[in-house]
């Protein structure tokens, strides 16, 4: 089974992000770079799926150079080769949805697995997307799969608890983050990872014009927290918790 | 010159990164409180090759440089100290002189255990009387028939009690001083070895620091690692090694502390302002990032010039001195930010100060540190 | 300029973040109807019919009777098309979340996830886990967008009566609809509780964390852990509120014996209103709690659970 993986590179979520002054960008001067989370758990489970029926993984990356780094760490995580799609352009959901619907044409998996949404810009939406502009099948946030003939049934996390729904292959699948456990790069694997095949393309070389549908003017600081106040007694509490902040 | 990382060693950064947070982090607080070191950690960095960066891949290693050595150990020692040194005096103090002096044969059967993590490994060096004096050494080693007979005691062990293999040092021959001592490799089940009392310490109090006890303990001839005589050579060469390893462990002990007292900087407020507003704050956090950052250069400096084959003997004092110091004065102004706080249990600051003395003790004081670098400058 | 909302119907109840998506199109401004599908759909229909929408069309056809993003999608994309709506808006739900782009990508739509507000004939949404807001511009002829229920609040019936009418369903049998695994529990979940009563430190043993348990029940409220209870193992790893534990924003967030350290503080800062109870001034808990209280949680909790059976 050819699994297809997409992977984007986000700014570390552990590092709280700093807004440019003028509100054009976060600033990431310092950050460091990471695979984006939930796609590792995707990863994982292609990965896992492949050891044990067989395959190949192919990971698929968008953006400036520096994807590669990224590409490669997905690779030391098992993965057997991998596409970067050069571009400096920023994208929107629905123009990556169109680059990897063309990287999908080119490489005709069974399988397209990814993470259900990117820490970043937290849209959870190019995966959907995509399965609907190939006019595929589509289980998001999975928290089990299991692969039958042509087909797999896949449990998914919900509100409130779990459904179950089954869905024909080829199909996209995204990963919540129940999924699996992600393995960490043993350095064998990152060693391996070096010399494994990063295929470098541009929009032009897959003949997608990939335009965004949507565009950020802006980003602001959210309202800080107003300072609270100390209440004397129990009933005091009680009494602001009914009447002031009506919670109760 | 290029001082940034290579794509692997920056790999190598965010798996060692990512371990540390995921799954030294969480246990760091408990295993400092109990003293006992979590042995499934051992065998989980095995798994991903951090019991054997620096070795070749036919010895069961990662086959990786130096540098990505220390990149791990500093990643690890900057959530937990211990779990650095349980590394590092693994890697630097038993796999480094048996890679380097022992024969095929030693290579073959005691590395592989040794780098997946099946094993862990110390070095049997210091003794009551033979501290910064390494050559003043009681324990010995005679050779009857096919065994030598080891006799003597060696202290302050590091990963002494769970060790499976030993390097030991010890006096073959009295009269020839410090050129008569040899190097052994000694399994941990032979007849006549033990392991006595395990010390309770400041800091690093997860990692074993024990007493090794040789009483007609009998190893077979061929486990000499190098020649008879070799013993001093031996353990100077390997501590030259060491040295980078602990320079590490300082210099992520002192990370760890500086990314604790930045982040409590920002979130803290008092009269109305985060304390990174204030610039006695800003002072302490920035002269501690200056020093750590040149901490780092000398440090992957010289694992930079073992890599290339150099002699780095000046430079790993260097870098262990200074990491030493500056882990000191990291730890001391961390707890300074924190306040209270930082002298409760509550943040890990108070364990990064505990564990930050070592490093200017062990694997050479700094004193010898500075004897190393001024005999470089003054010898003819 | 007309909206189509998809309110949400699950094992024939009406989800209340239909009432929040209603609020939300309202705040947009202009017309709206409103599509709601799957079993029972009729009635929920019905029910949605004084709330100011045009046409409240709805369909209880196999081909929709259970929720797939498949089949749905296209049902929605085809009313779309006959009425030519400029947005459409759901629930952030996990199901507004996974069919909602799909429909996006059907259309050929630009959309927004998680709106909070309007900006003109732009939305807002935060970005990078709630630490920026982003002003976003779509630039096709339909933008859909999930909206964060918690953003509005929910609407009440305004009068007049809307038409009912049957949407065409559209079908999809590559996918299909097995069951439902709920979790049954008698507290609510961490991340959908509106009240969290969280146990720090200061609970110290078994009997503490009883007490802390009995108000949650009392108030119909989950339980949530700092850190260090969970290291005490007083109480399960997935109740830890925190940086790496749950993230989570009720109502009402009580921390009990909780010292505030950052990292728990991250994981809960933005909840709507913050108690803190904990006997040492000091702790910087307070420093993020509306209210704080000075006092042993050990004779609070049960002053504070008399008051509040007192009231209810």
């Amino acid at each position: 089974m050819k699994i297809l993986v997409p992977v984007r590179r986000v700014p570390n979520p552990d590092i709280k992000v700093r807004l440019k002054s003028d509100g054009s960008g976060v600033d990431t001067e310092g950050v460091n770079f990471l695979v984006n989370p939930f796609d590792e758990y995707a990863i994982e489970e292609a990965v896992q799926i492949v050891e044990k029926s067989g395959g190949e993984v192919v990971l698929v990356s968008i953006g400036t150079a520096d994807c590669e780094e990224t590409l490669r760490a997905g690779l030391a995580l098992g993965a057997l080769r991998g596409w970067l799609v050069e571009t400096s352009e920023v994208l929107d959901s629905a123009a990556i949805a169109d680059v990897l619907a063309a990287v999908y044409k080119e490489e005709s998996p069974d399988l397209v697995i990814t993470g259900k949404q990117s820490v970043d810009t937290d849209n959870n939406q190019a995966a959907q997307m995509l399965a609907a502009k190939l006019d595929l099948p589509q289980a998001c946030f999975a928290f089990k799969v299991e692969l039958g003939d042509g087909k797999a049934t896949v449990e998914r996390e919900i509100d409130g608890g779990l459904d179950v729904k089954e869905i024909t292959l080829p199909a996209v699948i995204t990963a919540d983050l129940r999924l699996n456990q992600p393995r960490y790069a043993a350095l064998p694997q990152i060693m391996k990872a070096k010399r494994k095949e990063v295929k470098k393309v541009s929009l032009g070389d897959l003949g997608v014009e990939a335009k965004s549908a949507t565009k950020i003017l802006g980003l602001s600081q959210p309202p800080a927290r107003a300072a609270g106040q100390i209440v004397g007694s129990v009933e005091e509490l009680v009494d602001k918790l009914v009447n002031d902040a009506k919670v109760l | 010159m290029d001082f940034g990382l290579t794509d692997i060693q920056r790999m190598v950064r965010d798996t060692a990164r990512k371990f540390a947070a995921e799954e030294v982090a969480p246990i760091a607080a408990a295993m400092d409180k109990s003293a006992k070191f979590e042995m499934s950690l051992v065998k989980k960095m095995g798994e991903l090759g951090f019991m054997g960066v620096a070795y070749p891949e036919e010895y069961g290693g990662a086959g990786m440089d130096y540098k990505c050595y220390a990149i791990i150990v500093e990643e690890l020692s900057s959530v937990c100290a211990s779990t650095g040194v349980v590394v590092s005096a693994h890697s630097s103090l038993c796999c480094d002189p048996i890679y380097k002096f022992g024969t095929e044969e030693q290579k073959k059967k005691y590395l592989p255990p040794l780098l997946s993590g099946e094993m862990l490994g110390c070095l049997g060096l210091t003794e009551p009387g033979a501290g910064s004096d390494a050559a003043n050494q009681k324990t010995t080693a005679r050779l009857d028939g096919d065994e030598w007979v080891i006799n003597g005691s060696k202290i302050f062990i590091t990963n002494g009690g769970p060790a499976g293999v030993a390097v030991v040092i010890a006096v073959t021959e009295k009269e020839k001083g410090s050129r008569g001592l040899s190097a052994f490799i000694v399994p941990t089940d032979s007849p006549g070895f033990r392991v006595g009392k395990e010390e309770h310490k400041l800091g690093i109090r997860a990692s074993s620091t024990a007493e090794l006890l040789f009483e007609d303990c009998r190893i077979p001839k061929e486990n000499l690692l190098g020649k008879d005589g070799d013993g001093f050579k031996i353990a100077l060469t390997t501590l030259d090694g060491g040295r980078i390893g602990i320079a590490a462990q300082a210099l992520g002990i002192a990370q760890g502390a500086l990314n604790a007292a930045v982040a409590y900087s920002k979130e803290r407020v008092q009269f109305g302002k985060p304390l990174a507003a204030f610039q006695a704050i800003q002072w302490k956090l920035a002269e501690c990032a200056t020093d750590i950052d040149a901490a780092r250069l000398l440090t992957y400096r010289a694992a930079w010039m073992k890599d290339a084959g150099m002699r780095f003997g000046t430079q790993s004092a260097m870098a262990k001195l200074f990491a030493a110091e500056t882990c000191m004065k990291a730890t001391r102004e961390a707890i300074q930010v924190f306040g209270g706080y930082g002298y409760v249990d509550e943040y890990p600051v108070e364990r990064f100060y505990r564990d930050a003395k070592i490093t200017e003790i062990y694997e050479g004081t700094s004193e010898v540190q500075k004897i190393v670098i001024s005999r470089s400058l003054t010898s003819d | 300029m007309s909206t189509l909302v998809i309110a949400e119907i699950r094992q024939s109840e009406l989800r209340a973040s239909s009432y929040n998506t209603i609020a939300a199109a309202k705040a947009k401004g202009g017309d709206f109807d409103i599509l709601l599908l799957g079993k029972g759909s009729a009635a929920g229909a019905d029910a949605l019919k004084e709330f100011g929408a045009g046409t409240v069309y709805y369909s209880e056809a196999d081909a929709v009777a259970e929720y797939t993003a498949e089949s749905y999608a296209k049902t929605v994309a085809a009313l779309v098309g006959e009425k030519g709506y400029t947005a459409v808006m759901m629930g952030a739900t996990t199901t507004g979340k996974d069919m909602i782009p799909r429909l996006g990508g059907l259309l050929g739509a630009g959309m927004v996830s998680d709106v909070i507000g309007f900006d003109g004939a732009n939305y807002l949404r935060p970005m990078f886990a709630g630490n920026a807001i982003a002003t976003v511009e779509v630039n096709t002829p339909v933008a859909v967008m999930t909206v964060r229920e918690t953003a509005f609040d929910a609407a009440a019936p305004s009068g007049g009566v809307s038409a009912v009418a049957e949407a065409t369903a559209v079908g999809d049998d590559r996918a299909k609809f097995i069951e439902y695994r709920l979790t049954e529990s008698s507290r609510p979940d961490l991340g959908a509780a509106s009240i969290i009563v969280s146990a720090g430190r200061g609970v110290k043993d078994a009997d503490g964390v009883k007490q802390v348990e009995a108000l949650a029940d009392l108030l119909g409220a989950a339980v949530g852990a700092s850190r260090a209870v969970v290291d005490e193992g007083l109480l399960p790893n997935d109740l830890q509120v925190g940086q790496t534990g749950k993230i989570v924003a009720p109502d009402l967030y009580i921390a009990c014996g909780i010292s505030g350290a950052i990292q728990h503080v991250a994981g809960m800062k933005d909840s709507k209103v913050i108690v803190a109870i904990n006997k040492d001034e000091e702790a910087p808990i307070f420093e993020v709690a509306d209210y704080g209280l000075v006092a042993d949680f050990a004779k609070a909790i049960p002053e504070f659970m008399e008051k509040v059976k007192a009231i209810k």
